[in-house]
C-alpha cells in the first residue's frame, strides 16, 4: 500500500519548512527511520528519519521548496500494513478533532483549524470536494497569523480587510476552495452567512475556488525543458533580511561621509615580511588587515570620536574607551560582522590570532551572538576581491568602518623619482552626527601614516 | 574563541569511579557505597542506560515524523538518570524535570503513556501515586519546591522515605530552588537535591550563570554537596545512596551535582548549533557514560557479543514498543479539555464548556452542508 508522509510541525507552531536535501530518490529501498532528507525550519536545519520501511514512489517537493506543514512531502510503498501507522492508528476515533500541534492528519478534515485565522493564504491543492473524499486533501494548514515571527505569507493582503464571517462558514468556504473575498455577505453588518457560500457555490461553473489559486510554488517558477528560469524569486529571509534592514537603518539614519587616502605602503609590508620571519609570528597569519587593525586602535586613541555612539534615547554621545573591532566576515549564509573585544588591548599577535579565529567561526557557521553584539568600529576588507575603494555602510549604532583596498604595484613617486611601489587606498566613512571632517581627516591621516610606516606606531601612541 | 567549558574535564573536586576510558578508581567517598554492586548488577545499569538511549533515539524520530509535537532528548545523560533512579526505594517520591524520561521508565511508566504528554493527547502520561513520580515539569525549578514540601511532609507522618528533585544547571538560578533549600535546611527535610548540570540552559552555558561550580552552593544553605562525575553510573548511583542514607537517618537535605554534558538539542525546537561548537561535542562524544561501562565489562569478560546483541534486541522491541503504543494513542475528545479542572461545579467554566460544545457543533453543520453539495453534484 502507498503510504504518503506530511510534513509535520518540527518546532512549535512553526508553519512551513524548506526542503534543503533529499538523501534518497524515487525507487529506493529505505528502512525506518532512515535519515532521507533535511528541512531547515525557522528554528533549525533537522534531519528526517523515514516514517517507513519501504519503497519511495514519490517525492513531491523539490530541494530549496518551501513547503507548508500538512503537505504531502514524499511517499512511499509499503510492503503489506506493517508500516508506522498501521490501520489501527487511523482506525479510532477519527472524526475526533484532533489537539496535536501539527496539521498533517489526512484523516480529520472536519476537525476545526482552530489556530487558522485566514483561509486563503494556503495553497489550495484541492479545489472542490475535499471535506468527504478519502484523498488527501491539503489540510490548508497552519496560518501565518500564529507567529509573529512568520514572514507574512501571500494572504497578508487578505487578513488586512477579511470579510466578516464566523469560523464555521470560513472552514466550509475553505473545504469548497471559495475565496471569502468575493462575497457580499448578507447577514447582519456584511456577515457572510453559510447560505451565502452555498449559493455562491452554486453560481460558479464548476463550484470552485480558481480565486484562491496560488502558484503551486513560489519559490521555484516554472521552467521549460532545458532553459533555466528567467527569473528567481528567493524569498527574503535569514541573514539576507537581517544585512537588509541594518543596512537601510544604518543608511537613512546616520548622515555618511566618505572620505578616501591612498598611500604607499611597502615599508608596512616590508614590516609584515620581517614579522613573519620571526619565530614568535610562526604560529599566526599576518596579513594588511592585522596591520590595519592596529592603526585603527591607535588612530581611535588619538579621534576618539570615531568610536563613540549617538544615543538618541538618551539624547548623549557615548564614546567609548575599549575597541570592539568588527571583522566583516562573508560567509556561505551571507554577510556577517563579528567583532574582536578590547582589540585596544592586543598587539599584533593578539589581533592576528583573533582575526583568525573569527574568520573560521565565521566561515563554519557557528559564530554566537555575544561575537556579532556590541562592535564599536568595523574593518571591511575589499580588497581581498581585487577592489581598491568603495563608500561602506557604517555598521548600525557605530561611527566609523574603514575599507581596505587591495595592495597592488603601482608606478608611485619615492624619493624623487617614478618607482614600482607597493599601493593602497583606503576608504574611511564616518557618521557626520558624531565625527566632524576634521576629525575624520585626521584620522584616516593617522591610519594610513602607521601603514605607510609602522614605526609611526612609536610616534602615534 | 570564548571556552564555555569552564569544567569539561574530569579536573580535581569531581568525584569519579569508572573513569572515560573505563578504568576503575578507588573514591574514598563514593567506592563504600558501592562495594556491594556486582559485575552483573552492573550489567543491569548497563542494560538500563542502551535501552533509554534507544527509547531517546526512537522518541526523536517520532517527533520528526509529526508523530510527537515535541521531545526533550535526554542523549548524554543516560548515567545521571539510570545511576540516580536505581539507588532509589520504591516508596522514594520523585519529582522530576521534563527531561527526565528515562527515569519515568525504570520507574515503571506505561511506554504510550510516556510519550502521551509529548504528542499532547494526555495532561500527564501516569499515575503519580501509582509510581510514586510526579509528573513532568516544564516550569523551571518548581518541581524543588514539591520536593521540599513533599520531604516535609514526610518527617511529619514519621515515615522514613525521602523525595529527590531533580533539577538542570539553569534551575539554579530560580528564585524557588533558592527557596526550596532555605526550608529544606530550615526543616531539615530528608529530601534530595539532584543537578544534572548538562552545560546548557537552552543556549546560556553553564559558565555564565555559575562561575564557580554549582555544588558549591549548598553548603551556603547549610546543605551538604558533592559533585560527581554524571558520565559514570557507579559514582551517581553512590552519590544518590549517600543521600538517601543521610535523608534516612534523620540527616535532612543533600545536594548532588552530577556534571555531564546534553549532547542533543534542548528539545526537538531547538538548534544547538546555533550557539555551540562542534569541538564540545567532540570532548564530551569521548566521555560517552555508556562506552566507558561497556569497555570495562569487556575487560572482564562480562560482554560478549551474544551478551550486546541480546540486549541491543532488548532495545529494539521497547523502541517498537513505544512506536506502536504512540502511533495508536487515541485523541482526547475535545470537551474533555473541561474535565478535571475543578472537583465540582464552576460558573464560568460550565459557560464556556458550553460555548465551546456550540463551537464544535457549528462544524457538525458545515459537514453536512457540503456533503450534501457534493450529492447534487455528481
Amino acid at each position: 500500500m502507498i503510504e504518503e508522509f506530511r510534513l509535520p510541525d518540527l518546532g512549535e507552531g512553526l508553519t512551513e519548512s524548506e526542503i534543503v536535501a533529499w538523501h534518497v530518490a524515487v525507487g529506493d529501498t529505505v528502512a525506518l527511520n532512515q535519515v532521507i532528507g533535511e528541512v531547515e525550519t525557522a528554528k533549525a536545519v533537522v534531519e528526517l528519519p523515514s516514517p517507513f520501511a519501504g519503497t519511495v514512489t514519490a517525492i513531491t517537493h523539490e530541494p530549496g521548496t518551501t513547503v507548508e506543514v500538512g503537505e504531502v512531502i514524499i511517499a512511499f510503498e509499503v510492503e503489506g500494513a506493517a508500516g508506522a501507522s498501521g490501520p489501527d492508528a487511523e482506525a479510532p476515533q477519527k472524526r475526533v478533532p484532533t489537539l496535536v500541534g501539527y496539521g498533517a492528519d489526512p484523516e480529520s478534515s472536519s476537525r476545526p483549524a482552530r489556530r487558522a485565522r485566514a483561509f486563503a493564504g494556503a495553497p489550495a491543492t484541492t479545489t472542490t470536494t475535499t471535506v468527504a473524499a478519502s484523498a488527501p486533501a491539503g489540510l490548508p494548514a497552519v496560518l501565518p497569523a500564529v507567529l509573529p515571527e512568520t514572514p507574512p505569507a501571500p494572504s497578508a493582503r487578505v487578513q488586512a480587510d477579511r470579510p466578516r464571517s464566523t469560523p464555521p462558514v470560513r472552514k466550509l468556504a475553505r473545504d469548497m476552495g471559495i475565496n471569502l473575498e468575493l462575497l457580499a455577505g448578507s447577514g447582519e453588518r456584511g456577515l457572510i452567512t453559510r447560505g451565502d457560500v452555498v449559493a455562491f457555490a452554486g453560481d460558479q461553473p464548476h463550484g470552485a475556488g480558481t480565486p484562491v489559486a496560488v502558484p503551486a510554488s513560489s519559490v521555484l517558477p516554472a521552467r521549460t525543458a532545458g532553459d533555466a528560469a528567467r527569473e528567481v524569486r528567493t524569498p527574503i529571509k535569514g541573514v539576507r533580511k537581517f544585512t537588509a534592514a541594518a543596512m537601510v537603518h544604518s543608511a537613512f539614519t546616520a548622515p555618511h561621509v566618505t572620505e578616501f587616502l591612498t598611500v604607499d605602503v611597502t615599508a608596512g609590508m616590508e614590516f609584515l615580511a620581517r614579522l613573519r620571519g620571526s619565530r614568535a609570528f610562526a604560529d599566526v597569519k599576518l596579513t594588511p588587515l592585522t596591520l590595519a587593525a592596529k592603526a585603527v586602535c591607535i588612530g581611535i586613541a588619538r579621534q576618539p570620536s570615531l568610536n563613540s555612539r549617538w544615543d538618541e534615547a538618551a539624547q548623549e554621545i557615548v564614546t567609548m574607551n575599549y575597541v570592539n573591532l568588527g571583522i566583516a566576515a562573508a560567509t556561505p549564509r551571507g554577510l556577517i560582522v563579528p567583532n574582536i573585544k578590547d582589540a585596544q588591548a592586543l598587539g599584533m599577535h593578539g589581533l592576528a590570532e583573533a582575526i583568525r579565529g573569527l574568520s573560521a567561526t565565521a566561515r563554519s557557521g557557528k559564530t554566537p551572538p555575544q561575537d556579532l553584539a556590541g562592535g564599536t568600529f568595523s574593518i571591511t576588507n575589499i580588497g581581498v576581491f581585487g577592489i581598491d575603494a568603495g563608500t561602506p555602510i557604517l555598521n548600525p549604532g557605530e561611527a566609523g568602518i574603514l575599507a581596505l583596498g587591495a595592495v597592488r604595484n603601482t608606478p608611485w613617486e619615492y624619493q624623487g623619482g617614478i618607482a614600482l611601489r607597493q599601493v593602497m587606498t583606503l576608504s574611511l566613512s564616518f557618521d557626520h552626527r558624531l565625527v566632524d571632517g576634521e576629525q575624520g581627516s585626521r584620522f584616516l591621516a593617522d591610519v594610513g601614516a602607521v601603514m605607510a610606516d609602522p614605526a609611526m606606531a612609536l610616534a602615534l601612541s | 574563541m570564548l571556552d564555555t567549558s569552564s569544567d569539561s574535564g574530569p579536573q580535581p573536586g569531581i568525584h569519579q569511579i569508572i573513569a572515560a576510558d573505563g578504568t576503575l578508581h578507588a573514591d574514598e567517598v563514593l567506592s563504600p557505597f558501592v562495594a556491594d554492586v556486582s559485575d552483573e548488577q552492573l550489567v543491569q545499569l548497563y542494560r538500563d542506560m542502551v535501552v533509554i538511549r534507544r527509547i531517546d533515539t526512537e522518541a526523536t524520530a517520532l517527533q520528526r515524523q509529526g508523530q510527537l509535537a515535541l521531545w526533550p532528548p535526554m542523549l548524554g545523560q543516560e548515567a545521571s538518570q539510570i545511576g540516580s533512579v536505581r539507588a532509589l526505594e520504591e516508596d522514594d517520591f520523585i519529582f522530576p524535570t521534563y527531561r527526565e524520561n528515562g527515569v519515568a521508565y525504570c520507574r515503571g511508566a506505561d511506554l504510550a503513556g510516556i510519550m502521551s504528554t509529548w504528542r499532547g493527547t494526555a495532561n500527564t502520561g501516569w499515575d503519580p501515586h501509582e509510581f510514586n513520580m510526579a509528573t513532568p515539569q516544564i516550569i523551571i525549578g518548581a518541581q524543588t519546591l514539591h520536593a521540599t514540601g513533599y520531604a516535609m511532609g514526610l518527617t511529619m507522618d514519621g515515615k522514613e522515605s525521602l523525595s529527590i528533585a531533580y533539577l538542570g544547571d539553569g534551575a539554579t538560578s530560580q528564585g524557588d530552588v533558592h527557596e526550596s533549600m532555605v526550608f529544606a535546611a530550615s526543616f531539615q527535610a530528608p529530601v534530595i537535591f539532584f543537578c544534572q548540570n548538562n552545560h546548557w540552559a537552552i543556549s546560556e552555558p553553564v559558565g555564565l550563570q555559575a562561575h564557580s561550580p554549582i555544588a558549591g552552593r549548598a553548603p551556603g544553605y547549610g546543605i551538604p554537596s558533592l559533585r560527581v562525575d554524571g558520565n559514570d553510573v557507579l559514582a551517581v548511583l553512590a552519590a544518590t545512596r549517600w543521600a538517601g542514607a543521610r535523608a534516612r537517618s534523620g540527616g535532612g537535605p543533600s545536594f548532588i551535582e552530577a556534571v555531564t554534558y546534553r549532547m542533543g538539542a534542548h528539545t526537538t525546537a531547538d538548534d544547538p548549533t546555533r550557539y555551540r561548537g562542534v569541538t564540545e561535542l567532540e570532548e564530551w562524544g569521548a566521555k560517552d557514560p555508556i562506552a566507558r561501562v561497556r569497555a570495562l565489562l569487556t575487560a572482564r569478560g562480562k560482554l560478549d557479543a551474544g551478551r550486546e546483541a541480546e540486549i541491543a534486541g532488548q532495545a529494539d522491541a521497547v523502541a517498537a514498543e513505544l512506536r506502536a503504543g504512540c502511533i495508536n494513542l487515541p485523541d482526547p475528545d475535545p470537551m474533555a479539555l473541561f474535565d478535571n479542572v475543578y472537583t465540582g461545579d464552576h460558573a464560568i467554566l460550565d459557560r464556556q464548556r458550553d460555548h465551546f460544545a456550540r463551537y464544535l457543533a457549528g462544524f457538525a453543520a458545515t459537514e453536512s452542508a457540503t456533503t450534501t453539495l457534493e450529492g447534487s453534484r455528481s
